[in-house]
Order: structure tokens, then C-alpha cells, then sequence
């Protein structure tokens, strides 16, 4: 990925795919460090994007399965430079762009200036941190080098207008809207917590992608009304944990029979 | 979107809530979004009822009449003339459920009322907080659920029933490091679950933006306290020495003496066993500067910033970060901070317990030994203990301390 084209390949990735785009999210390592590469293969075949997993031991926005990912990963011995080791080596052979998902402490300890060539180098296009509000952001900004990888913006159900205004516009890539209050993995999706999606759409120029609970084709179909598409995460972990194939459950999701 | 920091003494004395949440480069507010609303709107309206007059004369009347304020200053003649200085025990100890936890929860309780809240959540780890929370939940009339960790619930069995006895739910924490830092982590995914209708009543002065200053504010009693008392014994004193795990109490008595410069503030961190390698909890004298809970504060974590495994036999001070504030107080050479081990501490505790008929918690435990290390460098020196609560809580470590040690 050359540089300045993180962003764009993000947006462009989500716009080419014909029905509702799909990002999945996969823990590094998980549910190996052998595994993974394979993994990682077939998932980035199934899906629009693929958000790779930076473990961490405090994962405060995560449920149940993705905090034990979390912590199988770190004790099979998963850092953020192996991360970058390996997808130096995988990205050339990955047919969707690539993201990093985690916690800010570990990119923090990392090194910030040393954060946009380790980027670089692994071809990743963007970042998204749950735990660092736009208001944290600058100094992580500044070190991505403007419209180069890009750093997405979450937004919530409790996120006011005025604010939503301001954080769909310093988005880039895409909009994550997280779909209800609460942590990852949830089982039930309160259909009247969507509402909200619609809103966000509205305030959007970019493609908007609702995570947080996404498990189902029926939900996906709905979602896929209000928004430009899903995050899959937490029921994904589950597909590869069970030893499932997850490109199939992917491509399920999409247009598959998949249990409502 | 620069915003000025609070970079100067005089900033922290001056005592509003500092902008952005910065103490300096520590502080700030790292949440999921789904929190930030809640947290700026929670700023807002504490920064509001503080200052207002009906609001401060609820919670001076509860903290008479239900906490018990205010607590003695004891003159403590037999361990000082053992120690070769005067020392003076701040007694928060004899506080309603027997630490100072309780003048925050109840202070956040009343907050929580106001905001309207439908249920209260916190985190504890000695229990202390948990114990104050569920007694302050109940006396403002609202629901609460406490998470602890399940490495504490059995070393603090006593606490885990009264907080029951109180009326809270107690949810025992199987994740983790099944302590205190676990115990946040799934205090702050209920929260996220429930942010409108849920309050987060946190223990100490860390986590994000306004909890550090809040939980400072309503633990300044204790100081504001202090100087008076120890004024009106003789004068002002030499040091003020206090236990430090998030740093509430130690924050709290330190504001009293903040402005005077002659006053030397000494924080005891945990030393764990005190071994080459073994764990521990002294964030400010060995962490390095990092994002948990919230906040950018000193922790103890790894090369790779993953949170490291902690130890004290004192559980209110196994936790691997520290109040921003402190690290700032560090950084200015204002307070100085030093570390004690388990079994120093639990020296400390004998001493008292025999030599004044005070028996303190192994947290506060900390605190004397650390009294007693500068007192060996001071002698003849005039010293204020914070002794932040009660040791019944300790019993059953205290029947086989060797054993815990
Ligand atoms: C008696 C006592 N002292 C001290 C502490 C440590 O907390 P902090 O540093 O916030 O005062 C605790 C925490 O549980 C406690 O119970």
C-alpha cells in the first residue's frame, strides 16, 4: 500500500462491495500463533475489511469472548511487533485491506513516532482505538502523518448531535457506529436501539459500518437498511474457536443461510 | 485542540477540577465514546452542586451525622516516644464502616441522587469501598452492585457479608488477575452496558476525567481536617505520611498541607514481598507512564504495555496505577514517595495495635511503617499519620501473615 492511500482504500473497499460491506474482526494469534496466517487468509477472502485484534490485558469495552481471545493471544505470547512482523509478510497476499484494533496503551508504549513506518511496513491502512476519544487523539493524529492511515471514529447511541457532527467529520475510512450501549458479544440486539444508526448516517459523508452485537444474516439485512454495513466480531471468535470455517460463515452472513 | 495543563502548584492548590482532566501530561479522559457524554455531563454537574450551598450543607450534615466527622487527631505518646518523634494519627478508621472510603461514597452517593440515577455501581478491592458504597447506596435509597475480585472476596471474606448485610449485590470477578484492576474492568462494562441509568461511584482519585478531582474534593476533609487539629495540638507538623494505592486518602490528607511549603508529604506505596523480581505495587517509584482505566498515569506494566501482575498483602494497594495527581505532586518534587514491604508493614501494625490499643488496616499499616523509617531519620521530628481504616477487616490474613507475606 503506497503511502496516502490508507484512507481512500478503507472508503474505496466498503464502496465496491455490492450488497452490505462487511469488516471482520479477528484477534492476532488467536486461536494461535500457527493458526492465524491461515486465518487471517481465509477471512480477508470472505470480507470487505479485516480488523486484526491488538491484545490487551484490560480490554474494558469487550465481552466474554473476546476478552478470553484477548488473553489466549498474550499468553501464546502475542505482541503489537509480532503483529507487525507477520503481516509484513501476509498483506501482499490479502484481498482486503487491513485495520488494527486495540486498546491505546499498547501503540502508546510502542512508540507513537515510530508508529506510522511500523504501519507502513505491515500495510496497514488504518487504526481503531475504543479507548481513545477524539479528544485524546491529537497526539496519535499528528503521528499518522494527515491522509495517510487513517484513524476511525467511533460514535454511540449516548453521542449527542453537535457531537456526532464533529466526529463523523474527523472520521476517516469509515464511521464505526457502535450499535447499542454496552460491551461486545452481546447476544440480543435491541432492534430499537438502531434508531440511531439512521442518525448517524445522516451526519456522515463517509461510509458508516455498526458493530457491537452483529452476529446474524437477519441482522445484517436489517443493519444493512440503515448503514453501509457491519463489523462482525465477537461471533466470529466463536466460529474459529468451535473450529469452523470462518470465510464460510462469512459469505454466510452476506447472502448464505445462516440461523436467523 | 491544545488545552492548557495544570502544570504549577499553584494550579493544584487553586482546586477546581483542571482543564481537560490534566495534571500535567497525566490525567485526560480515555474511555470508549459511549462514556464520554456521561463523563462530561458528571463534570458539569458535580462542578455545580459543590459549589452549591444546599448541596454542601446536605453533605456536611451527612458527614456528621452519618459518617461521623469529624474524626480525632490521636496524640500517639507511647509508639512516638518509640519512634522518637511526635506523632499524631489521623483517625479515619473511626469513620462509619471504618476507613475514609466512606467520605467520597457518600459525597458521590448524594451526586448520584441528583443526577437522577437509577442504580450504583463501583469496584473495591479491599472491600472498604465496597462496604462504604453499599452503606451510602442504601441511606440515599438506590439499588447498587459491587464487583470484586475473587482473590479478594476470599481474603476479605468479613467485608464481602457486610456489603450483603448493606443490601448491595455482590458480583465476584472470575477474570484477570481476579483482584482489584479486574474488579474495574468489569465495573466500567457494566457501566458502558447502562450509562444513562447507572452511576459509577470509583473509590480512589484515578480513572478518567472528573473522577480524579471529584474523589479529591470529597476526601480533602480529611486534611482540612488535619491541619486544624494538629495546629491546635502545637503546631504545624514536620511530615504528613499516608498510604498510597489509588491515592485517595493520601491525596486527601496531603491537600491540607499543599500550600505549606514547610510541610515534607511522604506516599507509601506497596512493596510486595520486597524480593529482586517479585511483584508489587509501587506504581510511582517504579511504573512507567501509560493508559489504564481512563487515564495517563504511572503503571506497572511491560515492555509491550500490557499491565503487569501485582502484589501487596494489603489489597487496597494491589493495583498496578496511581492517581494522576500524585504523579504530577512527584514530578514537581512537592511529595515524595517511597515503598514499604509487606512484612515491614505488618511490624508497623503490630506495634500500634499493641502500643496504643489501635488496631489499623493493613493498608494504613503501610503508612506507620513508612512514619517510622522517617523517624529514624528525623528524630524528634513532629509527624501526622494518615491512618485510613480499620484492620477487623484483616483477621483472617493477619491469624497466618507469615503465610501471606
Ligand atoms: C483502609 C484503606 N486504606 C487505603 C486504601 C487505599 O486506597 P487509596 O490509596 O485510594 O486511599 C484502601 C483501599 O481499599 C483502604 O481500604
Amino acid at each position: 500500500m503506497s503511502e496516502g492511500s490508507g484512507a481512500a482504500a478503507i472508503t474505496a473497499a466498503i464502496e465496491a462491495s455490492a450488497g452490505p460491506a462487511l469488516c471482520a474482526y479477528v484477534t492476532a494469534g488467536f486461536p494461535s500463533r500457527q493458526a492465524f496466517p491461515e486465518i487471517l487468509r481465509s477471512v480477508a477472502a470472505a470480507a470487505d475489511l479485516v480488523e486484526v485484534g491488538v491484545p490487551f490485558t484490560d480490554p474494558m469495552a469487550d465481552g466474554l469472548t473476546i476478552q478470553a481471545s484477548n488473553r489466549a493471544a498474550l499468553s501464546a505470547g502475542v505482541t503489537l511487533e509480532w503483529i507487525f512482523d507477520l503481516l509484513e509478510a501476509e498483506h501482499r497476499h490479502l484481498e482486503a485491506p487491513l485495520l488494527l484494533m486495540g486498546y491505546y496503551n499498547p501503540f502508546l508504549i510502542h512508540g507513537l513516532e515510530r508508529l506510522a513506518s511500523s504501519l507502513a511496513r505491515s500495510g496497514v491502512a488504518g487504526l481503531i482505538v475504543p479507548d481513545l476519544p477524539l479528544e485524546e487523539s491529537e497526539p496519535i493524529r499528528e503521528a499518522l502523518a494527515p491522509g495517510s492511515r487513517a484513524l476511525v471514529q467511533m460514535v454511540a447511541p449516548t453521542t449527542p448531535p453537535p457531537r456526532l457532527q464533529r466526529l463523523t467529520a474527523a472520521s476517516a475510512g469509515f464511521v464505526y457506529a457502535v450499535t447499542t450501549t454496552g460491551v461486545t458479544g452481546q447476544v440480543d440486539l435491541d432492534p430499537g436501539d438502531l434508531d440511531h444508526l439512521a442518525r448517524v448516517k445522516r451526519a456522515a459523508r463517509l461510509p458508516v459500518l455498526a458493530g457491537f452485537g452483529i452476529r446474524s444474516r437477519r441482522q445484517v439485512a436489517a443493519v444493512a437498511r440503515l448503514v453501509d454495513g457491519v463489523v462482525v466480531g465477537s461471533a466470529l471468535i466463536e466460529v474459529i474457536e468451535g473450529g469452523e470455517d470462518p470465510g464460510e460463515f462469512l459469505r454466510g452472513l452476506r447472502n448464505g443461510e445462516v440461523p436467523a | 485542540m491544545t488545552t492548557p495543563i495544570a502544570t504549577s502548584l499553584r494550579d493544584l492548590i487553586e482546586g477546581g477540577p483542571p482543564p481537560a482532566g490534566r495534571f500535567g501530561p497525566y490525567g485526560g479522559r480515555y474511555v470508549p465514546e459511549t462514556l464520554m457524554e456521561i463523563l462530561i455531563e458528571l463534570e458539569r454537574r458535580s462542578v455545580e452542586l459543590l459549589a452549591d450551598e444546599g448541596f454542601l450543607a446536605e453533605l456536611a450534615g451527612e458527614l456528621r451525622d452519618f459518617v461521623g466527622r469529624p474524626t480525632p487527631l490521636t496524640a500517639a505518646g507511647s509508639l512516638g516516644e518509640a519512634w522518637g518523634v511526635a506523632l499524631f494519627l489521623k483517625r479515619e478508621d473511626l469513620c462509619h464502616t471504618g476507613a475514609h472510603k466512606i467520605n467520597n461514597a457518600v459525597g458521590q452517593a448524594l451526586i448520584a441522587r441528583r443526577l437522577g440515577a437509577k442504580r450504583i455501581v463501583a469496584e473495591t478491592g479491599a472491600g472498604q469501598h465496597g462496604v462504604a458504597t453499599a452503606a451510602a447506596a442504601a441511606r440515599v435509597g438506590l439499588p447498587c452492585t459491587i464487583f470484586m475480585g475473587a482473590v479478594d472476596a476470599r481474603r476479605q471474606a468479613p467485608n464481602l457479608e457486610r456489603m450483603r448485610l448493606l443490601g448491595a449485590e455482590v458480583r465476584l470477578v472470575e477474570a484477570g488477575d481476579q483482584t482489584l484492576r479486574a474488579a474495574i474492568d468489569e465495573a466500567f462494562r457494566a457501566w458502558v452496558a447502562d450509562p444513562v441509568g447507572t452511576y459509577y461511584l470509583l473509590g480512589s482519585v484515578v480513572g478518567p476525567h472528573p473522577y480524579p478531582w471529584l474523589v479529591r474534593r470529597l476526601q480533602t476533609v480529611i486534611g482540612e481536617e488535619a491541619r486544624e487539629q494538629v495546629v491546635r495540638a502545637g503546631g504545624l507538623p514536620d511530615v504528613a505520611v499516608a498510604c498510597v494505592g489509588g491515592g485517595s486518602n493520601s491525596i486527601g490528607l496531603f491537600r491540607g498541607f499543599l500550600a505549606d511549603e514547610g510541610v515534607e508529604l511522604l506516599g507509601i506505596e506497596a512493596g510486595g514481598r520486597g524480593g529482586e523480581g517479585d511483584p508489587h505495587s509501587a506504581s510511582l517509584a517504579r511504573g512507567t507512564t501509560g493508559v489504564l482505566h481512563g487515564a495517563m498515569t504511572p503503571l506497572l506494566q511491560d515492555a509491550h504495555g500490557q499491565i503487569v501482575e501485582t502484589h501487596s498483602i494489603a489489597p487496597g494497594l494491589d493495583y498496578p496505577g496511581v492517581g494522576p495527581e500524585h504523579a504530577l505532586l512527584r514530578d514537581l518534587g512537592r511529595a515524595r514517595y517511597e515503598s514499604v514491604t509487606d512484612r515491614e508493614a505488618l511490624e508497623a501494625l503490630r506495634e500500634c495495635s499493641a502500643a496504643e490499643g489501635i488496631l489499623p488496616a493493613l493498608e494504613s499499616a503501610h503508612a506507620l511503617a513508612g512514619a517510622k523509617r522517617w523517624a529514624g531519620r528525623n528524630r524528634g521530628g513532629r509527624v501526622v499519620v494518615g491512618l485510613s481504616g480499620r484492620g477487623d477487616k484483616d483477621l483472617a490474613v493477619l491469624a497466618d501473615g507469615a503465610h501471606h507475606v
